[in-house]
């Protein structure tokens, strides 16, 4: 024991001698762990919520009876369940406006609600509340709080319409109100229907079977399916995922190249302690207790910086998740046990990772074996030989993931295997350079310059791979989110080509300012929105996925301008026939649906055959669309929503139409915006959705700059060793400071030379492989070269702020230092 | 003397505790049952009962139930009982449209053999179809379990119940008239005020089939019926009772109650129903309920085996249940179950016991 704690002493000594390495190390583990652990809390925040929301009084968490073709039911069929000794409990679920945000309307039975829901209602007396007159709205403090409401206000739905009595239910999901179902009936004014029947329990055996109950309308939903949330937003969080996993990577390269050269410098010592007498196995506990130690406080340290991340971050998230999925999350980050487990545990994970080789070289040290610090000059060929076989085997991975894999996760393998690959073969080039160099060089000097940058390139090859990750996911992403802008630009201009959009409060309302807007000489046309969601399968691929119908009248505004990726030459008239439809592009990859494929759409009144004869693109939202005729959709769907417009009218008459409207009808119009507010709106989602990106590609950008300071510190107080005989023969101080800076600088500029064609390939596999199998649509792929100007300039700058400490101590070191040098005995 | 708060007192406990996931802490009485009736209507003693009307529901009066429970034998002999019971319960004192409707209904069903004692709970609100009660024809039901006449003056008619290990089918015929509890149905409850309108038919005869995880068996028997509907039928200090409807072997029928109050002696009352009908109150020094021995039933200690008197009478019983097990587990739990009783009379019959 006092052998292990003299060795773990000796050990820990390393580190006050050498503080700027300890603050590389810590840091690079530090920085590995907060990225990946802020990234964790997001997702698991945003899991949480979905899991809140499915889960809102048992709604999701039991499993249910829904309609075959999506949207409502009779209430019938809840009766006729019950009789049949089915123990259901009806639920009606839609969306209500309060002020200009949408909330989940849910309207429970409490009487019959699964046990599991029914822990969760109000109990004694006030279940009599609940149940009214007036009833009770149930919301979560977070909710009341955005409502900027107190209990027992009762906020206006639009016309004429309040909510009951506002209460808190804390473990409701923010943006869900629950109220009782013949309340929700009204305000959702769909009385007696419902969305779905939860069953309480299994049927007994010898009940009626479903078919024999209720036919075919309705369908068996089980409960672990994911709910529906989750499933839409899979995508986006495997993207951050990849994010946090990539900066961990990056982390892990600094920490890996602070012990290496810990390792090395420690030599000495090591054999020191064993020549006088410390066991093999002390000292590999010492190193063990030691990498654990630091690796714990270092992941504290990076779990406080996780959460500052993780804190900074989410209301981006929230709101792009809000846009483009309408996903609601708890503005407050709740921190689980799970998240701290798993992010102390990457930690001594990446910490052993990153000590590993250099921990077992140590341990298999003969104990007389003499340290060479600076023996992998011989080894360097060698050392270059692996590299490239493992940079071989990436490339062939991500090349075998491209060819045979499917899915994001398969994309982004091939990401990876692509990034790490040209990481690791990112020395052979330079060697190569630099032995032509050294070759062509005139004058000593400059073969000398040419042969020690050649030695140098191990030691500094860590971050230098770092740099190169950092730089090309920097022009990859970079062109991806330039090209996307653009083409989001353009499609928006292309899409939103009404003057006026707005939602009535209530269908009553929506007839009387139909009405009203016929009459305006100043309103070119009306053109109705009728919505419905139904459940769309297709023979390709198994599984079902959840798609918004749109029908819109046959109107110019469309058949003029609606931006189409492909379509038949008479889509709009097969559209308006009613046996056509034109589908959004993410819907046609998930179902492999294509021009001319026929497809049944499950409604309310039977199948629905149609043709696709359109495919357009649909950035605005990652669930699926449809688009069919107005008058067609809304005779299938007699529930279906029919609240939206869009109006035509000359641009300079759109301000006195949406005053008028809103000074005629008031709180009868929920939601009214001009087309320049609303570009404007749907490009904040977007921007916000990027800045997320954008945060996390900066923050790998500055772990590299930390891992190259790290590295260059390290080395320089070696060289003086490799300096001082320049010195001797006439080299001045201010020179070798020069031709050191110049050495970084050249291998910094060589990095971000190999970092261009890497950052486009990246670019490429983002845009027609990530994104597509994420999001559904492919973008056009752009190149933006004043991006890699800058990029350039950023490793060059990146390479002259890290190297300036060290050089500048190597301009003023006294010359008895490098005297020195000749007196040592190494 | 002849208050009879006989299961008034079970009623609303069991809504007050199956609707809600607690007792309400401000609640007089038990379970909520000294509440205040306002709005409500009270009964009104010299009321005259009319059937078939007052088969049906009372939506003005606040807690309200049917209560069927049958003493029943296989073709090989062996014990039975079945229990049938609709509750309920307004939170206003009306009818209503749809989910408007105030009223609410739990309703229990039950199987007990020597061995097992099986039960389910369900519960719905009235307004929309799920469950209700009609007059005439009377009907009362609930999801798919129902009580229904073939006659207007409930002498024949049928009970179903089926839950998950259990299912019973059972015609019910009666050829003698109601009998209608305290001063011609209406029962007092309390020197204070409280009563209930109550009447029974005690003499059906029972015939179907009941089926227990899966096997079905031939059965016939004795049940006895219950309806009652009140506002406000227990006094603030009464805390439990325990209650026997017992059919003599002689053809006559006998119910007794056991009121027990924490802060004065317990209250005592019943109805003798002779052999040809004839229904006599009994007075609080005519009966004594004598508990003869103890058990540990679902984790309370209850008095399963009683000594029954009635002095006017001359009658002289041991009692003792089929299954000491009879523990309904639903809300707050309660002893429901048939016993045998030998002595200066023998038969069959049922008891429930509550509070302890």
């Amino acid at each position: 024991m006092r052998q292990f704690l003299y060795a773990l002493a000796t050990l820990a000594s390393h580190w006050r001698r050498r503080p700027g390495q300890f603050a590389a190390l810590f840091t690079g583990l530090a920085v590995a762990t907060a990225l990946w652990s802020g990234v964790a809390a997001l997702n698991d925040q945003a899991r949480r919520s979905y899991d809140h929301a499915a889960g809102a009084l048992g709604v999701g968490a039991a499993p249910s009876l829904v309609a075959a073709s999506g949207g409502f039911f009779a209430q019938d069929a809840f009766l006729a369940f019950r009789r049949a000794g089915w123990k259901v409990s009806p639920v009606i679920e839609g969306p209500i406006r309060l002020g200009d945000k949408a909330y989940r309307l849910l309207g429970v039975e409490p009487l019959t609600l699964p046990k599991i829901a029914r822990d969760k209602m109000p109990e004694g007396e006030t279940l009599d509340d609940f149940l009214g007159p007036p009833g009770r709205a149930l919301v979560a403090p977070q909710t009341l709080r955005a409502l900027g409401l107190a209990e027992g206000a009762t906020p206006a739905l639009g016309d004429a319409e309040h909510l009951p009595p506002l209460a808190i239910e804390k473990d409701l999901a923010p943006g869900t109100i629950v109220v009782d179902i013949g309340v929700a009936q009204r305000l959702l004014h769909r009385p007696g229907r419902l969305s779905r029947l939860l069953l309480a329990e299994q049927p007994a055996r010898d009940a009626p079977s479903l078919e024999t109950i209720g036919g075919d309308a309705l369908r068996r939903v089980e409960a672990d399916d994911a709910p529906e949330l989750a499933k839409l937003t899979e995508s986006f969080h495997l993207n951050l995922t990849a994010f946090g996993l990539l900066a961990y990577v990056v982390g892990l390269f600094i920490a890996h190249a602070s012990f290496g050269l810990a390792f090395e410098q420690r030599l000495p010592i090591i054999r020191t302690l064993r020549a006088i007498g410390v066991s093999l196995r002390a000292l590999a506990f010492a190193l063990v207790a030691e990498l654990m130690l630091l690796a714990t406080l270092a992941g504290a340290a990076g779990m406080v910086g996780g959460y500052l991340i993780a804190a900074a971050l989410l209301p981006d998230i929230a709101a792009s998740l809000e846009g483009l999925y309408g996903a609601e999350l708890d503005g407050a980050l709740g921190l689980t046990p799970g998240w701290w487990a798993s992010g102390v545990g990457m930690a001594l994970i990446g910490a052993t990772i990153a000590a590993a080789s250099g921990l077992v070289k140590t341990l298999r040290l003969p104990v007389l074996a003499i340290a060479q610090p600076f023996a992998w000059r011989e080894a360097q060929r060698l050392w270059l030989l692996r590299q490239g076989a493992l940079a071989a085997l990436a490339l062939a991975g991500a090349a075998a993931a491209l060819l045979f894999g499917e899915g994001l996760e398969a994309g982004f393998v091939s990401m990876a295997g692509l990034l790490l690959g040209a990481a690791l073969a990112l020395p052979l080039p330079l060697a190569a350079a630099l032995r032509l160099g050294e070759k062509r060089a005139r004058g000593p000097l400059a073969k000398w310059f040419f042969a020690d940058a050649l030695q140098q390139l191990p030691g500094l090859s860590l971050a230098l791979m770092a740099l190169l990750l950092a730089l090309s996911t920097n022009i990859g992403v970079g062109s991806m989110v330039e090209g996307f802008r653009r083409t989001f630009a353009q499609w928006l201009d292309q899409r939103l080509v009404a003057e006026i959009y707005f939602e009535a409060s209530s269908e009553a309302q929506a007839r009387a300012i139909e009405t009203w807007l016929a009459a305006r000489e100043d309103v070119a046309a009306v053109l109705p929105l009728c919505k419905a969601r139904t459940t769309l399968r297709s023979s390709p691929v198994a599984s079902s996925w959840p798609v918004e119908i749109v029908g819109a009248p046959p109107h110019e505004t469309f058949s003029a301008h609606f931006p189409l990726l492909e379509a038949r030459a008479d889509a709009w008239g097969r559209v308006a026939r009613g046996d056509g439809a034109l589908i959004s592009e993410q819907l046609a990859r998930r179902l492999r649906l294509a021009l001319g494929s026929t497809l049944d759409i499950p409604t309310p009144t039977g199948n629905w055959g149609v043709e696709i004869v359109g495919v357009y693109p649909d950035y605005g939202a990652a669930k699926g669309q449809m688009r069919v005729d107005h008058a067609a959709l809304a005779a299938r769907w007699p529930d279906a929503r029919r609240l939206d417009y869009m109006l035509r009218a000359r641009p300079e008459d759109a301000p006195a139409v949406m005053h008028a409207l809103q000074t005629q009808f008031g709180a009868g119009v929920a939601r009214i915006i001009d087309q320049a507010s609303l570009k404007q709106r749907s490009t904040t989602i977007f921007e916000r959705t990027f800045a997320v990106t954008a945060a996390l590609d900066a923050l790998t950008l500055v772990v590299s700059a930390i891992a190259l300071f790290a590295s260059l510190t390290t080395l320089a107080a070696a060289r003086v060793a490799q300096l001082a005989p320049l010195w001797a023969v006439g080299v001045s101080r201010r020179s070798l400071s020069w031709l050191e800076f110049a050495r970084v600088t050249l291998f910094a500029a060589a990095t971000a030379l190999v970092s261009v064609p890497l950052g486009l390939a990246l670019a490429y596999d983002l845009v027609a492989i990530v994104n597509v199998r994420a999001f559904g649509w492919r973008l056009p792929f752009h190149v933006f070269p004043s991006q890699w100007l800058e990029v350039f300039a950023l490793a060059l700058l990146t390479a002259a702020l890290a190297s300036l400490m060290p050089i500048r101590r190597l301009a003023r070191v006294a010359p008895a230092s490098l005297l020195a040098v000749f007196a040592n005995e190494r | 003397m002849n208050a009879e708060p006989s299961r008034a007192l079970l009623a609303p406990l069991l809504l007050a505790l199956a609707l809600c996931a607690s007792a309400p802490a401000r609640a007089a009485g038990f379970a909520g049952l000294g509440d205040d009736a306002l709005g409500f209507a009270e009964p009104t003693p010299g009321h005259a009962l009319v059937f078939p009307r007052d088969h049906g529901a009372h939506p003005e009066f606040r807690i309200e139930w049917w209560y069927l429970t049958a003493n029943l034998t296989d073709e090989s002999g062996n014990a039975y009982g079945a229990q049938w019971t609709l509750f309920r319960h307004a939170r206003a004192p009306r009818d209503g449209d749809g989910w408007d409707d105030p009223q609410a209904f739990v309703a229990h069903a039950a199987v007990t053999t020597q061995t097992l004692h099986l039960f389910a709970e369900t519960r719905a609100r009235g307004g929309v179809g799920q469950a209700g009660v009609e007059a005439a024809p009377f009907r009362a039901f609930i999801d798919n379990w129902s009580f229904s006449a073939t006659e207007p003056n409930l002498s024949g008619g049928e009970i179903t119940a089926a839950a998950p290990r259990f299912r019973y089918s059972l015609r019910l015929s009666a050829e003698k008239p109601l009998a209608l509890h305290g001063e011609a149905g209406y029962s007092r409850k309390s020197e204070s005020g409280q009563a209930s309108y109550y009447y029974s038919q005690p003499f059906f005869s029972v015939a179907g089939a009941l089926a227990v995880d899966g096997v079905e068996r031939k059965v016939t028997g004795r049940a006895w019926m219950d309806h009652e509907w009140s506002s406000r039928p227990l006094a603030a200090d009464q805390k439990g009772w325990d209650w026997f409807s017992l059919h003599l072997d002689n053809g006559a029928e006998l119910m007794l109650f056991r009121l027990r109050s924490d802060t004065s002696l317990p209250f005592l009352s019943g109805s003798y129903i002779a052999a040809d009908g004839a229904t006599r109150a009994l007075a609080r020094d005519d009966i004594v309920l004598e508990p003869l021995e103890q058990s540990l039933v679902s984790g309370r200690l209850l008095p399963i085996r009683w000594r029954v008197q009635v002095k006017s009478l001359r009658l002289d019983i041991d009692a003792k249940p089929l299954n000491s097990q009879s523990f309904m587990s639903t809300g707050v739990g309660y002893f429901e179950g048939p016993v045998s009783f030998v002595g200066s009379q023998s038969g069959k019959g049922y008891l429930e016991m509550t509070g302890y």
